[in-house]
């Protein structure tokens, strides 16, 4: 039982941040421009094949660096050269074009890779079992999946509240015409932060890639996910991010683990369901099995009670 | 460049072309190829389309069907959704093709034999015929069966038999855990698993009977946490495409080390990912042996694929060989196309495969009757390994067509 809630804790940290350096993008994005950017995940999925092409050429660690920096500069110019465009058409526009984008991107991904598996690898130096408890091995490459993240979450932390940049972005989330009169080019922020989110969505795949898998359907199992992430965190918060990343990580690995049903608990407590019961589908469905739909129920009891999110500021 | 005049005529022409060709003799014989394109299954449906286009080639290049004819396969995307599936049916059927073939999950076969059914008794003059070469769900020749499908694969009971023979040999295998995609086929290779140990290993225990969503899991590290616990000596999974590719990079970061009894873990990445781990643990149930080739023929088609795709050079499917192969055989001995001439050829009709095996199409429930193999992988003495990893599936032992073979609850409605 220790072994399981302890590997079950970590597999939950390692999802939760690869969570997390998805969904900080898409907060910021979300909360500066009121853009709900369905091309995120596609964005996440180019990373990773950028990298995969990269590690293949000159290895792994350029690739780390050089393909999230590729996909800022693709992100900046979707937003320079088309979101800007649309966006006096309104949010609608803006969101129908985002979601053109991620098709554009997903399809034109598999155009250059091809639809199989890629067998985009963790480097040589990182493909060891870091320790061993109780026969499970914990490989050194997840360790260093949640180093990266940790890395990322502080010091988007620091340049948020401790920069002037980052003064200039929070100013310019709430209170964007008031930063334009003080002289400063909120456009250009814009195209910063669109390019900045991007590249950290870039990034997770380069780094989820060799875990996870590099294949045509990794932006889609991502992609409704990171909205959840950050519904439930709250719009803007990058804090919030951060916490409700880590309890969908969690949730979903710990759900696996627990084997019990509605039967069981009704069971517990000396209720006796008859097996040809018309409900008996319902009873005996498994913790386990609907792991997967715990994250959307979550996202409908916050917008239900707590509508501006765990550590929001305001209504969705 | 062309010049206006020029492009009117280029357009004329090749408006009569297009016109003209339903009349000529010598149009192909068209195959739609229903199965996912894209999604995390894509992998799967595309080098299954590239095997099925493969083998039309090399029909086609010795003098094709009805003297002449060639066979075209035509891909429609069905994003592994019953209901998209459902939508191309009906767009193929508008552009006159007679012949379908689909394997990617036993749910979108479930939808398709009903509708194919369904269709031919309302339109018997655009009759479809369903050749489904994968999906193996037992209740598609039992009691779903239906005169228009045909299935060209050991379903799942066939396949569970011949893995839990393998099982068997074990004396000190004690507990067993199963684990599959929620959906017909994952709970029919988990009931067939859990009834074969009943019947020849009562002693071992079903530690764990697990079902997690198809496609929808990102990180199957939970999984093997919980098999790892369970303390389970060995795995059986119907796993498939992204879903197995998932599970044994998982088992393998955890160093998992304990047999898998699998339907399809190999190829598209999955043999890589199992690598060097998985040597003589993972074991799969299948049709048409690669090592050896077992006979010349099938040896130099198998590297003519790899000369003509050498990228993805892995021929697979190998039941897509005799899928398209019985057609071929079927169109030619009805001396049409019309899909109830072909059905009746195709029932009873034994065929030879590439690789030496007998098979014949049983009459009573569609279910090709086939000598099912246990492979074994491994890196030595592999002549055809897979994803270029070194890594290939060595024929371990043969179930004869005889041995394998399932009784069948079937009583076919012939039209």
């Amino acid at each position: 039982m220790l072994e399981l809630i302890v590997f079950s804790l970590l597999n939950g940290l390692v999802y939760g941040l690869l969570l997390f350096m998805l969904s900080s993008g898409l907060t910021l994005i979300f909360s500066m421009m009121g853009v709900l950017n369905f091309a995120h995940a596609s964005l996440y999925m180019l990373g990773a094949y950028l990298a995969y092409t990269i590690s293949l050429k000159i290895g792994f660690w350029p690739g780390l660096i050089i393909a999230p920096l590729l996909v800022g500069v693709v992100g900046a110019l979707i937003e320079r050269y088309g979101l800007r465009n649309v966006h006096r058409y309104g949010h609608v526009a803006e969101l129908i074009f985002t979601f053109g984008v991620a098709f554009l991107i997903e399809e034109s991904v598999q155009l250059v890779w091809g639809r199989q598996n890629v067998d985009y690898r963790e480097p040589e130096i990182l493909s060891f079992p870091l320790f061993t408890l109780w026969g499970t091995d914990f490989p050194a490459y997840k360790a260093f999946m949640l180093a990266i993240s940790v890395a990322i979450f502080i010091a988007l932390l620091l340049v948020l509240t401790r920069s002037r940049v980052g003064l200039i972005i929070q100013a310019a989330i709430t209170h964007p015409n008031q930063v334009a009169m003080l002289g400063h080019n909120v456009p250009l922020v814009f195209t910063g932060v669109f390019g900045v989110g991007s590249a950290l969505a870039g990034l997770a795949g380069v780094i989820a890639g060799p875990a996870l898998g590099t294949f045509p359907g990794m932006a889609a199992v991502l992609g409704s996910i990171v909205f959840v992430v950050i519904v439930v965190g709250g719009l803007g918060s990058l804090a919030g991010a951060f916490v409700a990343s880590l309890l969908i990580g969690m949730l979903q690995t710990f759900a696996v683990a627990v084997d019990y049903s509605l039967e069981d608990l009704f069971a517990a407590v000396g209720i006796t369901t008859s097996k040809t019961s018309a409900l008996i589908d319902l009873y005996t469905v498994t913790v386990a099995q609907i792991g997967p739909i715990l994250p959307y129920l979550l996202l409908v009891l916050i917008l239900i009670f707590r509508p501006t999110g765990l550590l929001g500021k305001r209504e969705v | 460049m062309i010049d206006r005049r020029q492009f009117t005529r280029l357009a004329a022409a090749l408006a009569v072309g297009f016109v003209a060709a339903p009349s000529l003799a010598a149009d192909p014989v068209r195959v739609a190829f229903i199965d996912p394109l894209s999604g995390p299954f894509a992998a799967v449906g595309a080098s299954g389309l590239k095997q099925f286009q493969f083998i039309a080639n090399e029909i086609n290049k010795s003098g094709g069907v009805l003297g002449g004819r060639k066979i075209e396969v035509i891909g429609f995307d069905n994003k592994i959704s019953p209901k998209e599936s459902l939508i191309q049916l009906k767009r193929v059927i508008g552009d006159g093709i007679q012949v379908i073939v689909q394997g990617n999950s036993s749910g979108v076969a479930n939808a398709l034999t009903d509708a194919v059914a369904k269709h031919n008794e309302r339109e018997p003059s655009k009759r479809v015929l369903y050749l489904n070469y994968s999906a193996v769900d037992p209740s598609l020749t039992n009691e779903k069966c239906n005169y228009w499908h045909f299935r060209f694969d050991a379903n799942a009971d066939m396949k569970m038999n011949a893995l839990t023979d393998v099982i068997n040999t074990d004396k000190k295998m004690k507990s067993i855990y199963i684990i599959g995609q929620d959906y017909s086929f994952g709970k029919a290779v988990a009931a067939a698993a859990v009834r074969d140990l009943g019947l020849k290993r009562p002693d071992i225990k079903i530690a764990g009977n697990e079902l997690h969503p198809i496609g929808k899991v990102k990180d199957f590290s939970p999984y093997i946490a919980k098999i790892k616990a369970s303390g389970a000596q060995a795995v059986i999974t119907g796993n498939w495409g992204a879903d197995m590719l998932g599970l044994a990079k998982a088992a393998n970061d955890a160093g998992l080390e304990i047999p898998f009894y699998t339907y399809y873990a190999a190829a598209n990445g999955i043999t890589k990912a199992i690598g060097a781990g998985g040597v003589d643990k993972v074991r799969l149930v299948g049709e048409g042996a690669t090592n050896p080739p077992l006979t010349a023929e099938w040896r130099d088609v198998l590297k003519r694929f790899r000369a003509k795709y050498p990228d993805d050079r892995d021929f697979t499917q190998t039941r897509i060989a005799n899928t398209l192969q019985m057609l071929a055989l079927a169109i030619n001995k009805a001396k049409s196309t019309e899909p109830a001439k072909v059905a009746a050829a195709l029932e009873g009709m034994r065929y030879t495969t590439y690789w030496g095996d007998v098979v014949t199409m049983r009459a009573s429930d569609h279910q090709l009757q086939m000598p099912v193999r246990i492979f074994v992988h491994t890196n030595k003495n592999i002549e055809f390994d897979i994803d270029h990893s070194g890594y290939g599936l060595l024929t371990e032992s043969t179930v004869s067509a005889h041995v394998a073979s399932t009784p069948t609850t079937c009583k076919m409605q012939r039209p």
